[in-house]
């Protein structure tokens, strides 16, 4: 494993595990994702709970349309996915800010920190913009320590306030990935 | 019940499916079959879209995963539903037992001024359902098919999927409260209870 993946997989788990204990003391029900490599170890211990269901999607938008239908109906739930599915999320965002609905979105970052793909950065860039744009509040956490606070309060701020609000994980927290080192030498 | 193009008429279609409907809850699509929902009868267990387009059918899902013991029917348009083919996707993954996606499908983009949609080329929105892995996926063209369709959405075991074929007709629209506001906490208090509004 490269140095850079270790680093990651050892900074993951606390802050993983701090956030699983958050959501099940919440009572999130629905867990949606597209997933992410940042939020792998998040994704196992959702999957291992049988009070939690798993909704993988095929695009982030039918996340937030899925848990708008979770609210109508008594249920929390979370989106886990990606700075670049943001993107996808736009327009169906206006679902909570027209209905008042509640929507807790944990994003891991690329395109910032250490981004060894420059595809990946104009949605990262433009991540915090488009999610403000849409009324969707933001807070971020760019130290692995800071997660899970900054989860607890996005998390009552949402389902206490009834509306979206997002917490981006920041790339320092996740550790960049470099492809490079898995490539092959030429 | 069938138009002079030997089609089934939306409205009827619509009001046949939501007849008796106890304590079934519906997520109507934007557009028409919005109007056509709330003609049938503004109800609180009914969610009306005004927006949002492709977001019903997972809107569906969310709800009927929250409400394993309520039945909860879909109602929306072609166009809606061919913006969130891979809805169908993800709900024949979760196989929800309770949830029933109708597409009234006149083949056209109705609010915009009756282009055509994909299905009047030939997209076969129920061989989709049934490949995407849907155990029941009708199309539906006869009267008599419609009521087997509203005994399934209230009784079978889903998820099931049907494409009902409808005229391209325009009617006067019916229209809902716009507020989502209020079709957030009508609903909610409905099915929940009023101590949904305390929360």
């Amino acid at each position: 494993m490269a140095a850079t993946a270790k680093l990651s997989e050892s900074r993951g788990a606390d802050w993983a595990n701090a956030v699983f204990d958050i959501l099940s003391d919440l009572d999130v029900r629905q867990v949606a994702i597209v997933p992410d490599a940042g939020h792998s170890r998040l994704i196992r211990l959702c999957e291992d709970d049988p009070r939690k269901t798993v909704v993988t999607l095929t695009t982030e938008e039918e996340g937030v349309a899925l848990l708008a239908g979770a609210w109508l109906g008594g249920q929390k739930g979370v989106l886990l996915l990606q700075s670049s599915g943001v993107g996808n999320c736009i327009n169906m965002l206006s679902l909570m800010q027209t209905c008042q609905l509640p929507l807790l979105m944990l994003v891991t970052m690329r395109g910032e920190w250490g981004e060894f793909n420059p595809w990946q950065v104009p949605m990262g860039q433009g991540t915090q913009p488009a999610l403000e744009a849409m009324g969707v509040i933001v807070r971020r956490a760019d130290e692995p320590h800071l997660v899970a606070p900054a989860v607890l309060g996005a998390a009552n701020l949402a389902f206490n306030t009834s509306r979206p609000v997002a917490v981006l994980i920041g790339q320092s927290v996740l550790g960049a990935k470099n492809f490079k080192e898995l490539a092959k030498p030429r | 019940m069938i138009s002079k193009n030997g089609l089934l008429h939306r409205r009827t279609v619509v009001a046949e499916l939501l007849r008796d409907r106890g304590d079934l809850l519906v997520i109507a699509g934007l557009g028409a079959p919005n109007w056509d929902v709330t003609a049938a009868g503004d109800h609180p267990n009914n969610f009306p879209l005004w927006g949002a387009m492709g977001s019903a059918a997972m809107i569906g899902l969310g709800l009927a995963l929250a409400q394993p013991k309520r039945r909860v029917l879909v109602i929306t348009g072609d166009g809606e539903m061919l913006m969130a083919l891979g809805a169908l996707a993800t709900i024949a993954v979760q196989k929800p037992g309770n949830l029933t996606i109708c597409v009234v499908d006149n083949e056209r983009f109705g609010e915009t001024g009756m282009q055509k949609t994909h299905t009047a080329h030939g997209v076969d929105l129920a061989g989709i359902a049934s490949a995407a892995g849907f155990p029941v996926s009708l199309l539906v063209r006869k009267p008599e098919e419609v009521k087997q369709l509203r005994d399934l959405a209230h009784s079978g075991v889903g998820p099931i999927f049907a494409q009902v074929k409808i005229d391209p007709e325009a009617l006067p629209f019916v229209l809902p409260p716009a507020e989502g506001g209020i079709l957030k906490n009508r609903f909610r208090a409905s099915v929940l209870g009023e101590d949904a509004l305390y929360n």
